[in-house]
């Protein structure tokens, strides 16, 4: 791999960092779940980059589309929380979590001087190219479990955020 | 067939969504329906059989496997999610509430029938994350303050648990080729790559650990089933890190690396860890479901310790213990859930005498005491004999004498817990305590009844349930 290419895939790995961060750091529920579809489209492109295009292709579709708008629509019979409230838990964050940003950067700047030699040359096993093979005829029972998964994230969506709504 | 143990929970779930609120009112029973089912499933030949799903339900046929291993643990999943609904009544009231428990309970239980059944390592993986995420919706079920704590600490080590497994998985496919057991058995046998079998095996077995909440990876574990609704600590604590850690360890290092000295070696000394530390931890907790979640770690440490022998004996033991933990840590949580329904506290400090007001609840944790200390005849007493057994046969004389030491600890912080709480005067605060409803007397009693009649009929159901499991 040349090193135009890596320092590619390292750009896209840190904004796929940056749209995690935000993700699990943003007040808003729904920028929330946008910042998982953005987070799920920037690990698609390095899949796409890194030559698996089926898995690419799932990411994209389940993970950055078919979750988001599933958690997009539970999010939407909830209720944001109060701005009186919002303040107070973007206080407590910055209070407890300050450092966090920091620590992250000096990890990455640490590991920058550290040089890791790996022999991990195995030739890559033979996997199956055309997506219905693979999904209905080698996996059914993982596109089942990742059926049974959804609805278990809509079920604590509803649970821990519905009560707003009511009240 | 087997598919079944997946799809008929699924449609009832489906099926109870979308029924309008009268309907939903019956979500408890269904749920209870699927827990006896699983029951009868396990004594089901033509259930167990796996035969294939005939006509247009033939696209429901999934590869899944059982064997004497899996059955027990089907067996004890039907029994928890059973027990969890008949406990779950007076801490789970408004009728809303009571479909969604309901609905995580069909989750959780698809969940782990899944990790029971799989032979394929992704797809092991695929339902670990169900049941972990039904777990955690489980435990922050209350959204109180403790419950989200709980949660949040089970879900952060459940990630790192979720990424260390991925890791190992990566590896297993890039040596390998192939996800599912038998293909990777075979291709590790004759794999150059022993340093990256080495690696995934390590990096897999930190990810397992970390589920089964043995020391030290426990972090989660004691804020976890301390903060968690009665019901669902009952369940977490007789069956999910159960199922999700040892269960999965097990399965892994029997159908797919073997025993090896250093795995072993591993094994043995996380199991001894957390037995001596968790005791020891135990003992100086105030509150009774934190002193009981330090008691799982330790009898964790226990099951570690008989799998770690490598032996049919120690195999047999640690699953029989598996069993017999699953019971008596069941009923002992149900006490506590009794225990807090009528006083409205878990500290103990605030407790005592309670036996002579709550007389069922008082006898069955007095059995199960007995039984996780070691005490014969009772169920807890054959398993850790085995235990015991099947280290001496292994030529670890030292661990077999800190085992038996170990107990001993056991039953002097479960001596500490029954004074504190049940026996001696109740003081005058107590005076209207009266014993806990129907609903936590009756799984209390069944419970009880499994400890005394498994312990009483041990030779039976060893040669019939438990050997069999080692039989390959």
């Amino acid at each position: 791999m040349g090193t135009q290419a890596l320092n590619m895939d390292i750009v896209i790995l840190f904004l796929m960092a940056l749209a995690a961060l935000w993700t699990v750091m943003t007040r808003s529920l729904l920028r929330s779940a946008i910042g998982l579809a953005l987070t799920s489209a920037m690990l698609t492109i390095l899949m796409f980059r890194l030559h698996a295009p089926l898995a690419a292709v799932f990411e994209l579709s389940v993970c950055s589309g078919l979750i988001s708008v599933v958690f997009i629509a539970t999010i939407s019979v909830t209720q944001p929380m109060s701005q009186e409230k919002v303040l107070q838990h973007m206080r407590d964050r910055l209070e407890r979590f300050w450092y966090l940003p920091i620590l992250l950067v000096l990890i990455g700047i640490v590991l920058s001087f550290v040089s890791f030699k790996f022999n991990l040359s195995v030739p890559l096993p033979e996997i199956e190219k055309d997506p219905r093979v693979v999904l209905w005829n080698q996996r059914p029972l993982d596109l089942l479990g990742q059926i049974i998964m959804l609805l278990t994230g809509v079920f604590g969506i509803i649970i821990l955020f519905r009560e707003a709504k009511q009240k | 067939m087997l598919s079944l143990m997946i799809l008929i929970p699924l449609a009832c779930l489906l099926l109870i969504s979308f029924l309008p609120l009268k309907g939903k009112r019956v979500a408890f029973a269904v749920v209870m329906a699927l827990a006896f089912f699983q029951i009868y499933a396990v004594f089901s030949p033509s259930i167990m059989a796996n035969r294939h799903l005939p006509g247009l339900a033939s696209v429901f046929n999934f590869t899944l496997a059982v064997d004497s291993l899996s059955r027990i643990m089907l067996l004890c999943i039907g029994i928890v999610i059973f027990i969890a609904l008949l406990a779950a009544g007076p801490f789970v009231k408004e009728e809303d509430k009571r479909f969604y428990f309901s609905g995580l309970m069909i989750l959780e239980l698809m969940g782990l029938n899944g990790v029971v059944m799989v032979r394929d390592i992704f797809s092991m993986y695929v339902f670990w994350e169900v049941a972990a995420a039904a777990s955690f919706v489980l435990i922050a079920l209350e959204k109180k303050r403790d419950p989200l704590e709980g949660a949040f600490k089970y879900l952060i080590f459940s990630s790192v648990a979720t990424v260390f497994v991925l890791s190992a998985i990566a590896i297993i496919l890039l040596i390998s080729g192939s996800t599912s057991f038998t293909d990777i058995r075979v291709a590790l046998l004759v794999t150059p790559h022993s340093n990256l079998i080495i690696l995934a095996v390590g990096v897999f077995l930190a990810g397992l650990f970390m589920k089964a909440g043995v020391m030290p990876f426990h972090g989660y574990l004691p804020d976890a089933y301390a903060s968690a609704p009665a019901p669902v600590s009952i369940l977490l604590a007789g069956v999910v890190t159960k199922t999700l850690g040892v269960y999965t360890a097990m399965r892994i290092v029997i159908d797919i690396f073997g025993f090896s000295t250093a795995l072993k070696s591993i094994l043995l000394c996380i199991g001894l860890i957390s037995a001596i530390f968790g005791a020891l931890a135990a003992m100086g907790q105030k509150d009774l479901k934190r002193l009981l979640a330090y008691s799982s770690i330790s009898q964790v440490g226990y099951i570690f310790l008989g799998f770690g022998c490598g032996t049919p004996l120690g195999i047999a033991a640690a699953i029989f213990h598996i069993f017999n933990h699953t019971v008596f840590k069941s009923l002992l949580f149900v006490n506590a859930a009794a225990v807090e329904d009528r006083l409205g506290t878990l500290d103990m400090g605030r407790m005592s005498g309670l036996a002579s007001r709550m007389p069922i609840t008082g006898t069955t944790s007095v059995l199960a005491s007995l039984s996780l200390s070691g005490v014969p005849p009772l169920a807890g007493f054959w398993s850790k004999l085995f235990i015991i057994l099947a280290l001496w046969q292994s030529g670890l004389y030292g661990v077999a004498v800190t085992a038996v030491l170990t107990s001993l600890l056991t039953l002097a912080y479960m001596l500490l817990l029954q004074r504190r709480v049940f026996f001696g005067t109740p003081e005058k605060n107590m005076a209207g305590v009266v014993e806990a409803g129907f609903n936590l007397t009756l799984p209390a009693v069944i419970l009880a009844i499994l400890i005394a009649g498994v312990g009483l009929f041990f030779p039976y159901v060893v040669h019939t349930v438990i050997f069999p499991v080692v039989s390959f």
